[in-house]
């Protein structure tokens, strides 16, 4: 599904220049549940913007699935990230001024899909995320975890093959990182990859991979005995 | 794309703007009502010249004699001159320039009617047949002076409504007879000139008018029109006609005060000329100050995006494509300025047809008007500098990055 090799990443401030990547040889295959680690800094979020296509790399080779993802246009790179990637991100970033139903349905927008119908799948996603009730709301009448699963309903509309989630539980309680940890399962057994990037121990240990980012390599990988009954 | 989904994505986000985009588009409307104000204005002042343009058509010319300010072959300054019917004949001859002629006698005293118990004095002026077109006049009813009428030095008259009116009232005029210092004139018909102050006043033949108040062959002016010419081709027509006047009169050519020509030609072109300078005044002004409004709209719309950067990162991140996203920001700020222009298209538009129904067509102004074109104009010029306006912030919109717009912490 993701494969990286020997992928660089710098960025250049002024006159500095930052080599965040140094060298990413990664093989996610499809159907993989898997956690990124690592201190502040060590670049994680950048491997998630360039897998996400969201950022560009200087150097080596990423495939998404047979596809070689370099020099992509504007327009095609949102083309990938609407037809094949979701995005969960720390801050939820849902729009303000839209309903928790609109927000879900704005990927489809983008497809073209007219208003009833995309509102339609808004809500059966909703209701898988048991927020049927909450579906004419604002944002800002939601809980955290409620904006999250939001958040989680919109990157799943599109049916993707990818969910990458960006420290999604960061801004939660432990009890509702868990709920949301347990969705991220859920969503996984229906075959999606899920790539989520933490800081958090316990959350990673909650995925059936552990990548450990340091300094922009990767230090070490494991895997996990996931188990069973968690929340 | 322009479906209902991109109105509403677009109404949504205007929503939450209110009160922003309502001062904004205020200044779009202000611009606008006053490009429409001052063009209706001006179409108003441009009406009420061109009716109290009673010197006859505008390619009409009218000479008058003077007296001479200059000696000539040894004839004393301070002769005064009197055309005769040879200087219309003659003039009528030799310029081919010449579309109309006619040539009048004045009278001056008794011009006292009478018909029945009734009487007023207006104005008997002579005319030839040619002066429906020298004047600008249409029959409304009957006939107006003809050749036979000239030839025969009958006496006829034709009237005004004005004249009609106080006299005839509800009677038919045709046929009857107007008694002018004892004479009696049969009324042939009823004229209707462009301009109203020509009303006053009713015509007879200009051979009758000879005959009858001792003119013999004197005239006391000639009035003609002149085939489409230039300006300057009016002037040098001036020029020759003065030369003839000078060679049969006996005076120097050089000598302005021997004979006078109005040159409507010219006076039309002249006053065409302001109102075209007004007009284009207008629009400038009109202009800029629409383009303030832009500048304003510009400024909100890239307010706007930049406080829209998390939302337009967002989009961007679950698949807004760069064309989206600019015509996201470019309909908005062609729906801002189309519909707050249109609201000053609108009132501006209903203030001047309003005046216009208010104040009665005077000298100074009259029936001041939006024409259909003014208003096409200033909607295309709308649509274009709202799209103009979007264009900018549009272009920042698209360059907005996902991960830069998207930096948690
Ligand atoms: N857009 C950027 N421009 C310059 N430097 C950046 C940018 N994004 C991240 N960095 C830097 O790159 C390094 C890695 O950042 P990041 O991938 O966000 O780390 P992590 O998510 O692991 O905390 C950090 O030192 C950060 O300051
Ligand atoms: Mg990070």
């Amino acid at each position: 599904m993701i494969r990286l090799s020997r992928l660089h990443k710098s960025y250049i401030t002024g006159s500095n220049r930052l080599h965040v990547l140094k060298g990413i040889d990664l093989f996610i295959d499809s159907g993989e549940l898997v956690s990124v680690v690592g201190s502040s800094g060590s670049g994680k979020s950048t491997l998630l913007n360039v897998i996400g296509i969201l950022d560009s790399y200087d150097d080596g080779e990423y495939y998404l699935g047979n596809n070689l993802i370099q020099g992509l246009t504007e327009k095609r790179s949102a083309w990938y990230r609407n037809q094949m990637i979701g995005f969960v991100f720390q801050s939820f970033n849902l729009i303000s001024f839209k309903n928790a139903m609109e927000n879900v349905a704005l990927p489809l927008y983008y497809q073209n899909i007219p208003r009833k119908k995309r509102n339609r799948i808004a809500l059966e996603y909703l209701e898988k995320m048991g927020l049927l009730d909450w579906a004419e709301h604002l944002p800002s009448e939601l809980s955290g975890g409620q904006k999250q699963r939001v958040a989680i309903a919109r990157a799943l509309v599109t049916n993707p093959k990818i969910i990458l989630a960006d420290e999604p539980t960061g801004a939660l309680d432990t009890q509702t990182s868990y709920e949301v940890m347990s969705l991220f399962k859920e969503i996984n057994e229906e075959g999606i990859t899920v790539i989520i990037v933490t800081h958090e121990k316990d959350i990673s240990e909650r995925t059936k991979r552990i990548i450990h980012l340091t300094d922009g390599i990767i230090e070490k990988e494991y895997t996990t005995k996931l188990k069973v009954n968690y929340v | 794309m322009f479906d209902l989904d991109a109105w509403q994505e677009i109404f949504s986000t205007m929503r939450k703007n209110l009160l922003r985009t309502i001062l904004t588009g205020f200044s779009v409307s202000w611009g606008i009502f006053m490009l429409i104000i001052l063009l209706g204005s001006g179409r108003g002042l441009e009406n009420a010249a061109k009716s109290s343009f009673n010197r006859g058509a505008v390619n009409s010319l009218w000479v008058f004699p003077g007296s001479t300010s200059m000696s000539y072959k040894g004839m004393k300054p301070g002769r005064e001159l009197q055309f005769h019917d040879r200087d219309y004949e003659e003039t009528k001859r030799k310029n081919d320039e010449i579309e109309h002629i006619t040539s009048r006698f004045t009278i001056v005293f008794n011009t006292i009617l009478s018909y029945k118990n009734k009487t007023a004095e207006y104005e008997i002026q002579s005319a030839r047949e040619t002066d429906m077109f020298v004047e600008q006049m249409e029959i409304l009813e009957g006939r107006f002076i003809n050749i036979r009428d000239i030839e025969k030095s009958r006496k006829v008259a034709v009237i005004s409504p004005i004249v009609r009116d106080y006299f005839f009232g509800e009677e038919d005029p045709m046929g009857k007879y107007i008694i002018a210092n004892g004479i009696a004139f049969k009324v042939v018909g009823i004229f209707k000139d462009a301009s109203e102050r020509n009303h006053y006043r009713i015509y007879i033949p200009t051979t009758t008018a000879q005959n009858l108040y001792n003119g013999r062959n004197n005239v006391s002016y000639l009035g003609l029109t002149i085939k489409p010419m230039s300006v300057q081709g009016a002037r040098d027509f001036e020029d020759k006609l003065r030369t003839q006047f000078a060679e049969r009169h006996k005076f120097n050519p050089e000598d302005s005060r021997a004979m006078f020509i109005n040159n409507n030609w010219e006076y039309y072109n002249q006053m065409l000329n302001i109102f075209l300078g007004i007009k284009i005044f207008i629009w400038i002004i009109g202009i800029l100050s629409i383009i303030a409004a832009i500048v304003g709209v510009i400024n909100i719309m890239l307010i706007t995006v930049k406080e829209r950067t998390k939302e337009i990162g967002v989009r961007k991140a679950i698949g807004a494509t760069p064309g989206s996203v600019i015509r996201m920001v470019i309909f908005e700020s062609l729906i801002i300025t189309s519909f707050f222009g249109y609201l000053g298209l609108f009132f501006g538009t209903a203030i001047i047809e309003l005046v216009s129904n208010l104040i009665p067509p005077n000298e100074m102004f009259n029936r001041p008007e939006v024409s259909l074109p003014t208003a096409i104009g200033a909607t295309l010029l709308l649509i274009a500098f709202g799209t103009l306006a979007g264009y900018f912030p549009a272009r920042n919109a698209a360059n907005i990055k996902p991960i830069e717009a998207l930096h948690d912490e």
